[in-house]
């Protein structure tokens, strides 16, 4: 894609100011880092990160019908979802492939409220829109998306509203925030406690520089992000999980609610009952490598006689833990914690194990049950 | 000290060449995080790739700028690899190479140009 092509979010101009690198991701101009990847790493597990999320596609599916139509292509249960709250989602195909992962919540009055990714976006509202029935509707929202993410994210936030600390893990609300309507939610994607908020694109600079007002924040770029979200153990899309991944093979199976696996009326419920029942072909596992240089994206897993039995799908070095780790998918029979593996990097085959995910533990805010 | 437009550089001290990374691709690249330098014995051509240097993001290959037989690596690398950051043009060098044709330096850029050709980027 030519740079020309790429869009721009309302914080360019911000992102420029503050020096960061630019490229070019899900069709977006985006900082990538600013003063670097792994201070930005180490300072969202200290304190507090600001990223700009603003790519991502947000949306508003409306309607009497709007949960029944939705469900029929995600397997979570949206009836039993409770008004403030959100879940995480898969937006599935008839093959039972995750065409999609969202978040999706009930933060306003009616209707649903979405955020898919950047790079999927165009793909899934113009699925929606031909395939939502009856009376439910599909409203893009043209706003801007911003997460604050740390230890030191809820102390920052409680300055600026009360409210945003009685929130807990998952929460999403519409909140009366930095004199606008935001939507908020207590979520993110590096393992840490945070929120993610949702402003009108014309109040986006103004808020983004309020919260670097303080020094215990500070701007944190893509870069960062992926390297924080895969200390996490969460997929990324089109990477970790794709069209032709199921979440039973990528170890998702927590997002199908058992009210839906029990009606299996979701599209390729077939195919994700059956392996449910019968177990897939291959799992997602993470993967510490114990020598060598870090295992990429597309690096072969092999067995310890040699023999090529899986694919690393996204891999690094963990910031935190000074040590390479990877995800990637494998047969069942090496999925056990512990197994003995080797990875390719480079032809070069280095030792590597399977170990449990997250690879950081995650420090999600959890209220203390009243 | 002379560059390549691939952003490697060569000092020649009598028939040993040392190459590194320019500080540019350094910048460039950001934090590095892994360093692999070609062993001793190992004879290289010009535009081999020769090492293997990564950030948090991605790995790149570094192309020999010149020929010869690699006489040592660089091995601080292995254990500090942040010294390409800090240091690209010094102390971040990858290896020392015994050249067999000396010539090809004629044809890379010296600071001036290589700072002139940064300016067209």
């Amino acid at each position: 894609m030519s740079d020309q092509a790429l869009k721009t979010t309302p914080l360019n101009a911000a992102h420029r100011a503050l020096g960061a690198r630019m490229v070019g991701f899900g069709g977006y101009d985006m900082p990538v880092q600013y003063e670097g990847v792994l201070a930005e790493h180490r300072w969202t597990r200290e304190h507090a990160g600001l990223f700009d999320v603003s790519h991502m596609g947000q949306a508003k599916i409306t309607g009497v019908d709007a949960i029944a139509q939705f469900e029929r292509f995600v397997p979570g249960d949206y009836e039993i979802v409770k008004p403030g709250k959100q879940k995480y989602t898969l937006l599935l195909n008839e093959q039972g492939g995750v065409m999609d992962d969202l978040m999706a919540g009930k933060p306003f009055e009616d209707g649903l409220y979405i955020v898919v990714n950047a790079g999927n976006k165009h793909a899934d509202f113009a699925f929606l829109n031909a395939n939502l029935s009856g009376d439910a509707k599909l409203e893009v929202l043209d706003r801007a998306l911003l997460a604050i993410q740390g230890p030191e994210a809820a102390a920052v936030m409680a300055a600026h509203s009360a409210e945003l600390a009685d929130m807990g893990f998952m929460d999403c609300r519409t909140i009366r925030l930095f004199d606008e309507d935001c939507i908020v939610s207590r979520s993110g994607y590096t393992g840490e406690d945070g929120y993610e908020i949702s402003v009108p694109a014309a109040a986006a600079e103004r808020v983004w520089n309020l919260l670097l007002s303080d020094e215990r924040v500070k701007p944190v770029g893509l870069g960062a992000r992926d390297s924080l979200r895969l200390e996490a153990g969460l997929p990324l899309h089109g990477h970790d999980i794709d069209a032709a991944t199921t979440p039973v093979e990528a170890g998702l199976t927590f997002a199908l609610s058992k009210s839906r696996k029990e009606r299996a009326d979701f599209a390729g419920a077939e195919t994700i009952l059956k392996q449910l029942a019968d177990g897939p072909a291959r799992v997602r596992v993470g993967l510490h490598v114990k020598e060598g240089a870090p295992a990429r994206e597309g690096a072969e897993i092999a067995d310890m006689d040699g023999a090529v039995i899986g694919k690393v799908t996204s891999g690094g070095p963990s910031p935190s833990q000074g040590r390479n780790i990877a995800m990637g998918y494998v047969p069942p029979a090496f999925a056990e914690l512990g197994t003995e593996l080797k990875v390719l990097v480079r032809g070069r085959p280095a030792a590597a194990e399977v170990v449990a995910t997250p690879f950081v533990p995650t420090r999600y805010y959890r209220k203390p049950k009243a | 000290m002379k560059f390549t437009k691939d952003h490697e550089w060569v000092r020649l001290d009598g028939d040993v060449a040392t190459v590194g990374i320019s500080k540019h691709a350094a910048d460039a690249l950001g934090d590095v995080v892994f360093v692999e330098t070609p062993e001793a014995g190992k004879t290289v051509s010009v535009g081999d790739s020769f090492a293997v240097v990564e950030s948090v993001k991605a790995a790149s290959d570094v192309y020999a700028p010149i020929a010869g037989e690699v006489i040592e690596g660089n091995a601080v690398l292995a254990t500090a690899p942040e010294t390409v950051n800090a240091d690209a043009e010094g102390e971040g060098w990858f290896a020392k190479i015994k050249v067999s044709d000396a010539s090809v330096l004629d044809g890379l850029m010296d600071r001036a140009a290589y700072d002139a050709y940064l300016t067209t980027l």
